[in-house]
């Protein structure tokens, strides 16, 4: 099990959803990963599509402006 | 987990900025999930072209220049206002320097996502084009009814 790291902060649509998917993707079971993105359309879709997809959302935190650190987990 | 969605999209222009409509599309869609495929048409075959650039592919003469004056994906003409070409170049220019994902970049990313790449068997028979002359990650050849069968159920956009 390890942590992984993921910065969307500066992206667009629609390569914040590719670049999530892709990260999410390799993640191995019982993984976490820490994303770094922006308020609005990634915050109200990552973490949703990411459920729809079997990963568990852990943490959703305000770090500093407009920017929020989400914490998700590839069930076991 | 979530029964998947499904986007299709008939990719029938040559246009450089519509066929970044339909790779923002496959890929975003496909990033968040859905199934996606592309039944790619007439010009929308260029962006599938082995050859991304000015090459004589098909079967006889007419077909050999044709395709040449059409290109494939690095050569396609922005819809309006082109100016020989110039036009993509800085295009793609602005997009990189804005930080926005460029035609190859989405392309790219599509294929990365999975999205089912289709050609349509009637418009490479007109344009003397085989299987050979297109990208590996093509599905399958098709015609109208197994397009149907494959987008039945989903959305269906026509670019």
């Amino acid at each position: 099990m390890s942590t992984h790291t993921l910065d969307i902060t500066n992206e667009r649509c629609p390569m914040t959803f590719v670049k999530a998917k892709l990260h999410l993707e390799q993640l191995e079971p019982g993984d976490t990963s820490e994303i770094l993105l922006l308020a609005g359309e990634p915050l109200d879709n990552v973490p949703r599509t990411a459920t729809e997809q079997g990963y568990q959302v852990l943490e959703t935190v305000l770090v500093r402006d407009n920017v929020y650190r989400l914490v998700i987990k590839r069930p076991e | 987990m979530a029964e998947k969605n499904k986007l299709s999209i008939i990719s029938m222009s040559g246009d450089f900025d519509k066929v970044i409509a339909v790779f923002t599309l496959a890929s975003g869609a496909a990033a968040v999930n859905y199934e996606v495929n592309i039944f790619f048409t007439f010009w929308g075959l260029n962006s599938i072209k082995q050859k991304s650039g000015r090459h004589f592919l098909g079967k006889g003469l007419m077909a050999r220049f044709f395709n040449f004056l059409l290109g494939g994906r690095k050569k396609l003409p922005l819809s309006r206002l082109n100016f020989g070409g110039l036009s993509p170049i800085l295009m793609t220019g602005m997009m990189r320097g804005k930080n926005v994902a460029t035609l190859e970049e989405l392309f790219e990313a599509s294929k990365a996502l999975g999205v089912n790449f289709y050609a349509c068997e009637m418009a490479m028979h007109v344009l003397g084009l085989t299987r050979e002359d297109f990208i590996p990650e093509v599905k399958d050849v098709i015609g109208v009814p197994s397009f149907l069968e494959i987008s039945k159920g989903g959305e269906t956009l026509f670019i």
